[in-house]
């Protein structure tokens, strides 16, 4: 194709482009109307100036920032439980070659596509039981654990191609299995584990059934259980809706961009999910 | 020398500790409510298989199933199909011809709504959606109901996960074009081939095992579908959005019919295991 025809090929291509940032453009602008701009002027409209207290009144009532919070302690615990939990097990795994390791895999992996439904009433019946129920830990250990099989999974892979060489020499120069695991699997394996280290951190603050179904107050609840557990409430008008979308937006774009380096370069590894 | 293999399983002591408390014995829990009646309180009764021989006959079963049919078409399929011609347009046209900046610009706005929790994405769509000040009927000058008309509701919903699944399989069809070697696609401009011969005769065949990944990923995450279900409709209106996971959800925590949610749960987590196994059977096969 020459001259306007690859032209056209670009425009579509644009055009689409468009189409899928839309929604982000048209939720911040509307963020930051006044009601009565938003009644006079519809949605479509650019915003006459910066209006935040649609913004500053739904994080206050929502009291926004606990949200963050309670996102943040369980998708950091999460993430790194679950890569010390992967690393263990391919440590065993990949490098140790324990037997009956390939039904291990499997059942690991097995564990990772079932579907949470069918372990959610039973997890929902023990963490009563346990006291449990409405703490982050419940939530903390449930994620870790399911994580963990993915990890496990992948990082099998990755360390069953360990240079034994490098084993064998620390093992000549003394060094116990745990030493060896800490000072030399670990420190090798680092870009892979950081990569895993961020999925899970992403994956478990995108996660949205099994908080919701564990996390019932408000001092507990993570920031899409409670922006979804909010929308129809009668204080959502149309400007409060767009400020509660935005804010659940903002945190998503913002660790895109700080770890869009490792997440581009990781992305096939995400694949495998 | 060889490493001692002895020992390794320590190791792995915490992990299987944990496993079997979070995953072995609530999965078996969940599959012995299902032959009971329990309301969640109280002992469940045992009635064998009653509640599977109910599920049989519920309509609201088997239109939950066939909504699922829709969203792996709006999951998997229609981002696939999609995919596949973005990532090869802006792999070997836009690539070469806008320079590579401009593709991986491009690829970035398409993967954007993947970064979304999908339940921010179901807030965002359903803020949008709104009959009464929503964008979209502002747009096109319409008054309709989009998730509200039982009609209308699946589309939109599918319509909606076609938008937030795209950008994944364009990201992962272009990471599998870069390790193609560029000597078909040179032998086959030097023959002649058109664009489509090309794309149809390279591209599909080199990416195979990225196209089986994508799709495996993708239907099982349809089927497993629950937030967008719980943000934008609920399952409804009626049934017209109702899907297994929001189904056995409904069962467990609002009509206290844990011995039927249990036994939904289990249905669905038998399907999702034997289509994991029908997809590897079939790729170990064409490999």
């Amino acid at each position: 194709m020459r001259g306007p025809g690859r032209w056209a090929v670009l425009f579509a291509l644009v055009v689409l482009a468009v189409v899928m940032v839309f929604p982000f453009a048209i939720v911040a602008m509307n963020a930051v109307k006044s009601p009565a701009e938003y009644s006079t002027q519809g949605p479509l409209s650019l915003p006459d100036g910066l209006y935040l207290q649609g913004i500053i009144d739904f994080w206050n009532r929502v009291d926004f920032g606990t949200k963050l919070w309670n996102s943040f302690v369980i998708s950091a615990s999460v993430s790194v439980l679950a890569v010390v939990l992967s690393v263990l097990n391919a440590y065993a795994l990949g490098i140790g070659r324990v037997k009956g390791r390939l039904s291990i895999l499997v059942l690991f992996l097995v564990a990772n596509t079932l579907p949470q439904e069918a372990l959610a009433y039973p997890l929902y019946y023990l963490s009563k039981a346990a006291g449990l129920y409405d703490t982050q830990l419940a939530v903390i250990i449930v994620m870790t654990v399911i994580q963990a099989a993915f990890g496990t999974y992948l990082l099998s892979a990755v360390l069953g191609q360990f240079p034994k060489e490098i084993l064998e020499a620390a093992a000549i120069d003394g060094a116990g299995r745990l030493r060896s695991l800490l000072r030399i699997v670990v420190p090798i394996s680092r870009p892979t584990l950081n990569v895993l280290l961020i999925f899970f951190f992403i994956w478990t603050w995108n996660e949205f059934f099994l908080p919701l179904i564990f996390l019932i107050s408000n001092d507990t609840q993570t920031v899409p259980v409670a922006l979804a557990v909010l929308q129809g409430e009668k204080f959502m008008d149309a400007t409060m809706s767009s400020a509660s979308a935005l804010l659940g937006v903002v945190p998503a774009i913002a660790f895109f961009l700080i770890f869009q380096r490792t997440l581009t370069r990781g992305v096939t590894v995400g694949a495998i999910k | 020398m060889r490493v001692r293999t002895r020992g390794y399983w320590l190791y792995l002591i915490p992990s299987l500790l944990l496993f079997l408390g979070v995953i072995v014995v609530p999965f078996l829990m969940n599959v012995g409510a299902s032959f009971t009646r329990w309301s969640g309180v109280g002992t469940p009764r045992w009635i064998g298989f009653d509640n599977y021989a109910r599920l049989l006959q519920d309509e609201r079963f088997w239109q939950s199933f066939q909504h699922n049919v829709g969203l792996i078409v709006a999951m998997a399929i229609v981002p696939t199909a999609i995919g596949l011609l973005l990532a090869a347009a802006l792999f070997d046209y836009i690539g070469k011809r806008f320079g590579s900046r401009t593709a991986s610009a491009l690829r970035a706005m398409y993967y954007l709504p993947q970064v979304l929790p999908v339940a921010v994405a179901g807030v965002v769509w359903g803020w949008m959606l709104h009959p009464s000040y929503g964008a979209v009927n502002q747009i096109f000058g319409l008054d309709l109901d989009w998730l509200g008309d039982p009609d209308l509701a699946l589309a939109t919903v599918m319509a909606v996960m076609v938008w937030f699944q795209l950008g994944y399989p364009v990201v992962i069809f272009m990471a599998g074009l870069q390790r193609v070697d560029p000597a078909y696609y040179e032998a086959a401009e030097i023959d002649g081939a058109s664009w489509w011969r090309k794309f149809w005769h390279i591209t599909i065949p080199q990416i195979r095992p990225e196209i089986f990944v994508v799709l495996l990923t993708c239907t099982i995450a349809a089927l497993k579908v629950f937030g967008p279900i719980f943000v934008l409709t609920r399952g409804g209106p009626g049934n017209a959005t109702m899907v297994p996971s929001y189904f056995s959800y409904l069962n467990f925590f609002q009509k206290s019919n844990v011995g039927y949610g249990s036994a939904i749960a289990t249905v669905l987590a038998l399907i999702i295991i034997v289509v994991t196994f029908l997809f590897l059977r079939v790729q170990e096969r064409e490999q």
